[in-house]
Formats: C-alpha cells, structure tokens, sequence
C-alpha cells in the first residue's frame, strides 16, 4: 500500500479516499460540502477555545489534531520525521493570518473550494478561479526570486510539541472541562449550526488520523498541485485534487447531496466578487508559503516548525476574523470583510515583493 | 571529465528546490548535478523534475538529508 501511495498514481489513491471519506462525513453529521474544512475546522476551533465568540462556530474538531497526529506517526514510521523550522517564522505567521482571512470570506479553504463544487454549489467556481489568479500572482514571485529562506534542523523534542497539543484539543473535546465564570467554558460548544453540526467523535478523530496518514505519504496538496501544474507543467499533484473532487461529486450524487446552483447552498454566499477575491488572497498566502493548509497541518505533524507557526497564524487570524467581523457567513459578507481582504492582499504582496532571495 | 555543479536546496520550501535545480540544469546539455536537500518531499521533487528532463537520477541519504545526483 505504502508504495502505491508514493508512486506516480498516489495522488489518484489518496485523492479518491480523502474525497470518500469527507462525504461519509457529511454524511454521519458534518455540515453540509463540509466534511473536511481546514479553515473552518480552525475556525470552530478557536472558537471552542474562546479566541472568538461568535456561537455558532464553536466545536473542537477532532479532525484537525487527527491530521497532525496520522502525519506525525506516518513520518516517525517511514522515517520522515524531521524536525526543522527558522525559515521566516513571523512572515508565516502573518500569511497564516491573511490566509484565513481571506478564506472566511469565500467561507472554506481549497479543500472545501473542491468539496463545494463536487456538492453542486456553483459559487464554489468563483472561488477556486480566484485560487487559481492568487496561485498565479504566487508564481509570479517565486520566478522572481521570492523566498523566505532556509530552514535549519531542530533538536528532536521540539516536533513533538504539535502533536502534544493536538493531544490536549483531543483531551478536552472528550473531557470537556467546565470552570469557566458563569458555569460556561473554558471549552464552548456551539448549539445551533453549523457548530452544532459533526459526525461520532470517533468518526471524525479516524478520519482526520487516516487523512492525515494518507496525505503525509502522497503529499497530497490542493495548492502545489495547481501551482506544479501552471509553474512547471508537473501534473502529479494535480491527480490528487482531480480525483478529490471526482469521487466526492460522485459520492455526493450516490448519497443525494449533489444540489445544483447558486442560491441556498450550505454555509456559502453568492457575493461572487468577494468569493472570488477573498480566495485570491489565500491562494496567493499558500502559494508564499509553500502549500495548502491541509499540507500545512501534514508539514506540522513531521515536525516543521515554519509550518505549525503558519498553522498558529491561521488559528489567530480566525479568531481575529470574527472578533472584528471580516469573516463571512450564509447571510453574506461580514461588515469588515472588503477592508481586511484589500489590507491582507496588500500584506501579502508587500511580502511576495520583498522577501527575495541574496545569492 | 566536467565538474560537478553542487546546488544547496536544504530547508527551502516547495517549490524552491525544484526552481533552484531548473536553474542549474537550464543551459546544460551533459555533465553531474548534485542537489542537496532535507526532506524526502523535496529529494522526490526534485528527482522527479529532472527524470522528466530526460536526466539520470541517484538519490543518497546524508548526515544531514538527502542528496540528488544528476547526471546526462
């Protein structure tokens, strides 16, 4: 198994499976085109840790700390765990904010861009072309000699903090601890959707140690495989999200998920300008950063520092999102979320300008 | 005998490792490469992108990662 999944059709193999997985999901209770969100599933969870208060939004997704944890034993196994980091770490922190930023306005990350579209919601196209003109302005940089440097080995121990802390979010979804003031938190759980919403804690915890374990082998990455594709002519990547969006667009018509249109879509607006911008400016964010936040999360489990600093960046900038309401929501647009959008997409050229390469 | 053309591509993030190696191939007809990197991520990018260009690739575990070596 080990070896399809790194040969030239792992891509296809761990692509197809993520993309079961994430409507059987939906299926057993995640809310809807939602079975696996990295930005909102980060949302949720700064909010179940009280960084935002927005209580719709609050739950400890299992499959987040399950993504790091399959990484991190897939990579202890196969040798790849490597503890590193000291490539710009406070650049990745500010791209992980304007990421998130930007994919609370389309409202979901690429993978959900891909899961979005294989539900029939055609919103999702706005976002995934601007993805594609964020990955394309990325591009642009890195022919011209954007980097953010070197990373340097790290002693051992120190990749073991992620997934020590993904075992104390699972702790607390589990325990579910309650001394805060007013008998409330510290943990919240949303009780109405789309917080609400989420399959058996087990199921869920499975699936994000099986994903996790899948992508950390192919490399599964729903940026690098448009970036490898348009950058260099390397369709390997690609295969994955191909077949990502294949399988659950046919899982979803199987199961009568597939509802075709613009209007009434799950946890989705139809300000297509903003969808298209605000996934413009995560695509170009992932691209500086080198991967999705999938990849991240996968990067952060075999140890990468740079990319569990990118991962914190995500989970600050979701909390900021809502606290200063640039996050979107099924109503539309938030109040801030034209101004945060220019200001994150601004950040990160400034960014993709400066940061270049001394030979 | 040409000599051999070391590019250090360790730590970098994707896709630099493969940019830095196109960089080095770009003009070459024949001769040795060797790319050095730290992930096994980025050892089978880069191979992968020279097998694509027609090179014959080696690839060798290091004291501190893993090196490529080019050769045509």
């Amino acid at each position: 198994m080990d070896k399809m999944l790194t040969s030239r059709n792992g891509p296809w193999i761990a692509g197809g499976l993520i993309g079961l997985i994430a409507v059987v999901l939906v299926k057993y209770g995640n809310p809807g085109n939602m079975g696996f969100c990295v930005a909102c599933f980060t949302r949720d969870i700064a909010g179940a840790l009280g960084l935002h208060r927005a209580n719709v939004v609050q739950f400890l997704r299992p499959e987040i700390p399950g993504f790091i944890l399959g990484a991190f034993v897939s990579s202890l196994i196969f040798g790849e765990f490597r503890p590193r980091s000291g490539s710009s770490p406070i650049a990745r922190f500010v791209l992980g904010v304007c990421a998130m930023f930007g994919a609370l306005v389309f409202l979901g990350c690429p993978w959900r861009a891909y899961l979005r579209l294989a539900g029939g919601d055609w919103t999702a196209l706005y976002g995934i072309g601007g993805l594609i003109v964020g990955v394309l302005v990325g591009i642009g940089f890195l022919w011209n000699g954007f980097s953010l440097g070197a990373s340097d080995q790290n002693p051992r121990p120190t990749g073991l903090l992620m997934p020590f802390l993904a075992l104390v979010l699972l702790a607390f979804v589990f325990v579910r601890p309650l001394f805060g003031p007013e008998g409330t938190g510290p943990i919240f759980f949303s009780e109405k959707a789309p917080g609400s919403l989420h399959a058996p804690l087990l199921l869920s915890l499975g699936a994000g140690l099986l994903v996790g374990w899948l992508a950390q082998r192919s490399r599964f990455c729903t940026v690098g495989a448009l970036r490898d594709l348009l950058m260099l002519g390397d369709g390997h990547l690609f295969k994955g999200i191909l077949a990502f969006t294949v399988v659950a667009f046919g899982a979803n018509y199987a199961l009568g998920f597939f509802k075709p249109g613009f209007e009434g879509q799950p946890v989705a607006h139809t300000n297509q300008l903003w969808n298209f911008l605000g996934m413009a400016l995560s695509g170009l964010a992932f691209t500086l950063a080198g991967g999705c936040p999938g990849r991240q999360l996968i990067m952060t489990g075999e140890g990468d520092g740079d990319a569990a600093i990118f991962v914190l960046g995500m989970l600050t900038g979701a909390a900021f999102a809502h606290n200063f309401g640039t996050a979107s929501s099924g109503a539309g647009i938030g109040a801030m979320g034209i101004p945060a959008t220019i200001a994150g997409i601004v950040i990160c050229l400034a960014i993709g300008i400066t940061c270049r390469q001394t030979a | 005998m040409s000599d051999t053309i070391v590019v250090n591509a360790s730590g970098l993030s994707c896709p630099q490792p493969v940019l830095e190696t196109k960089k080095a191939l770009t003009g070459l007809t024949s001769g040795r490469v060797e790319v050095q990197v730290d992930t096994v991520t980025s050892r089978d990018n880069v191979a992968r992108f020279a097998t694509n260009k027609g090179w014959t690739v080696e690839k060798k575990e290091t004291e501190t990662g893993y090196v490529v070596i080019l050769s045509r």
